[in-house]
């Protein structure tokens, strides 16, 4: 600001025009060296992060397989009129692709016509093996190789497959895809999963927001109304938990809640149980509602402490002098005076649960696994990336929405790191 | 009245009862699987039979894991080095006075606090596999790098903040060079931030399991994934026994960095 005031001055005093072009240059210099102390770390990350994700993502979109290993069947595709099959010359077009094209690429676009339909991958493959060797008229030789090619419902397969853009995963990860003329419908409800693994994802993240809330509300108001060296123990005790590694949290909470395990032996012990029948708490939503709780109270500790630090205790004894019973001193004065507090606790929690992979992975039963397994699976397991490239973004969204909300309610750059 | 009082008093009975049992929820997991570690039968209940140090003998007679722990340690401390190095100066061109675009700078730069891990770890899982940097160390420091560095450049900031620009051109009228400035004013002024952030970001990489998950063959893998596959195949007390050593590991760097907090808040004062 003072700055810009000098250039004002400076510019309009016409003698002085020569110091003007040198501030401005010595400006321009000045943010050129800040500019060049970011620049290392921004290009790492532009190189190790953002490009890979960016890839990544893309990945969700693209669907270059099919127009790169079948050109000459998609330009003929691309004029046909639709109704009823091709003519001999789209057959004979898929037969040059097909005779052009590694075995590799034909298994690769194979797998990714399996996705429309099931079956679809060994038709491909049975066909490509025959019509190496056929002759023309191929539109017989194709039908000998298997019946389905006489039958429209395939060639719009393929045509729908063609564009070297698809909305195609995407739809699917919303359990959603488009039928043979480009209306989006919803798969059959035995087919349908993700949509039950995103609600499933944002019911266990509310869920452990909930509880840490429910747990961490007193704790911290506990350490707020503390004082001194109280307070300072209290403190330590919570980021103690926090300072320790995950996998030692979530393997002692395994060795905890077995069968076998400390928290069942004890309630036997105390009578509480039957030692022949205990008490089922993991691999199960309990397993995942406690384990995740406890990995994620810190967060929610720590911001509504912050808050609660800087209520002035004036105020609740001016509430009580002037004839408001403790609860309706607290009900009114401290806790919509907390809100901040809860609200960035409670943001911050839902964020980070959205995106949990560890914990779930490590104490819930199949039914219980958030959209993360699902990603690692796409990626890891079947080699689906526009499936777990799909699903990547709708997470990534997901928690870019919520931490925009967070920087309007707390700001970004007060995010607590212990 | 008499009633109110009594509420009054009441209230912070249960708010200590109610705050207690929430602590003890924190802590006891922590601490109950200490003395399991010293447990001489296999099992995971009390009472123990009786104590023994055969697990942490198998941890240190255990090839696995002592590569693991070996893996761990080199990726973490090159993690470390780099980060601390690019995430201080980021750190110190964005507090910069002058420096342009700083709220989207900032942003960047800290996209990796952000963005969930398992994303993350699948991009880049996705872009090494295209580059050959799957199954190797440098490709472990390459990516703990990336999420390591944003809590050096917010803990460095933070410092920073209260930095006196004046001294760096107090420091130059003086004679000395900008990197003299930087070298022997504002480094020995901001060392707690930068300390701080180090090791944040070594803790960040020894704890990280979920791109070494999917970016380390066996041969790179880190002491959590060894623990991640331990905790999901064979449950032994092993297990409980390198939790014990890492929960010692964590009781150090708190103190540690409470240390530092308390020395940073005593220099404020003396200004």
């Amino acid at each position: 600001m003072a700055l810009m005031l000098t250039d004002d001055v400076i510019n309009n005093a016409i003698d002085t025009a020569p110091l003007a072009r040198r501030l401005r240059g010595l400006r321009r210099k000045g943010q050129m060296r800040a500019l060049l102390l970011v620049a290392p770390l921004m290009l790492f990350l532009l190189a190790i992060f953002i490009l890979p994700i960016g890839m990544l993502l893309i990945r969700s979109v693209d669907n270059r397989e099919v127009a790169r290993t079948l050109p000459n069947t998609v330009s003929m595709l691309s004029s046909w009129d639709g109704k009823g099959v091709p003519d001999e010359a789209v057959y004979a077009a898929l037969a040059t692709d097909m005779k052009a094209s590694s075995r590799e690429d034909v298994a690769e676009i194979a797998k990714r016509l399996n996705y429309y339909e099931t079956g679809m991958r060994s038709m491909l493959l049975k066909t490509a093996r025959t019509i190496r060797n056929a002759k023309a008229p191929y539109k017989d030789a194709f039908i000998a190789a298997d019946a389905q090619w006489a039958s429209p419902r395939y060639w719009h397969l393929l045509r729908q497959a063609m564009p070297e853009l698809t909305d195609f995963y995407l739809l699917a990860a919303l359990d959603m895809s488009r039928d043979e003329t480009g209306v989006i419908t919803t798969v059959a409800p035995e087919n349908a999963v993700h949509i039950d693994v995103l609600l499933r994802t944002f019911a266990v993240s509310a869920s452990v927001t909930l509880l840490c809330l429910l747990l961490g509300y007193p704790l911290a108001a506990l350490i707020a109304r503390s004082k001194g060296g109280i307070a300072n123990a209290l403190l330590i005790l919570v980021l103690l938990p926090f300072w320790t590694s995950l996998l030692v949290r979530t393997s002692a909470w395994v060795v905890l809640l077995q069968s076998r395990g400390v928290v069942n032996s004890a309630l036997a012990w105390l009578g509480v149980i039957d030692p022949s029948q205990p008490l089922e708490l993991i691999y199960n939503r309990i397993g995942v509602l406690i384990a995740m709780t406890h990995v994620l109270l810190p967060f929610m500790v720590l911001p509504i402490y912050s808050v609660m630090k800087s209520i002035p205790p004036v105020y609740l004894r001016a509430a009580s002098s002037l004839g408001a019973p403790p609860l309706s001193a607290f009900w009114r004065i401290y806790l919509p005076m907390s809100m901040p507090g809860v609200s960035a606790g409670g943001l911050l929690v839902f964020i980070l649960a959205l995106g949990y992979y560890i914990t779930p992975a490590l104490v819930g039963g199949p039914r219980d696994q958030m959209v993360s397994y699902y990603i690692a699976y796409y990626s890891n397991q079947v080699t689906n990336w526009g499936m777990a490239a799909a699903l990547s973004a709708i997470l990534l969204v997901a928690v870019l929405i919520l931490y925009a909300v967070y920087n309007r309610l707390v700001g970004i750059d007060r995010l607590r790191i212990g | 009245m008499n009633h109110s009082l009594s509420v009054e008093r009441l209230l912070p009975i249960l708010l200590w009862i109610a705050g207690g049992t929430v602590v003890v929820f924190l802590i006891a997991p922590i601490i109950a699987i200490v003395p399991l570690s010293f447990n001489a039968e296999p099992f995971f209940t009390y009472p123990m039979p009786g104590l023994s140090l055969r697990w942490y003998e198998e941890f240190l007679s255990s090839e696995v894991w002592q590569l693991a722990l070996k893996n761990s340690i080199i990726v973490a401390v090159c993690t470390t080095l780099v980060s601390t190095a690019l995430g201080t100066l980021a750190a110190i061109g964005l507090s910069r006075p002058e420096c342009p675009f700083r709220a989207t700078l900032t942003a960047i730069l800290i996209s990796p606090m952000i963005v969930p891990v398992i994303v993350s770890a699948v991009g880049i899982y996705y872009a090494f596999a295209a580059v050959g940097l799957l199954n190797s160390l440098t490709g472990l420091v390459l990516a703990h790098t990336a999420i390591g560095a944003p809590f050096v450049v917010i803990t460095v900031t933070a410092t920073l903040a209260s930095f006196d620009h004046n001294l760096m051109r107090a420091a130059s009228s003086l004679g000395a060079t900008p990197v003299e400035a930087v070298l022997r004013i504002m480094l020995p002024i901001i060392a707690p931030g930068v300390v701080s952030g180090a090791l944040f970001a070594f803790v960040t990489s020894f704890d990280e399991v979920v791109i070494a998950l999917f970016i380390a063959g066996s041969e790179e893998r880190t002491l959590p994934r060894q623990m991640w596959s331990g905790v999901r195949e064979t449950l032994s007390p092993t297990i409980a026994a390198v939790a014990t050593l890492l929960i010692l590991f964590s009781t150090l760097f708190l103190a540690t960095i409470q240390w530092l907090h308390r020395r940073a808040e005593r220099q404020k004062l003396m200004h």
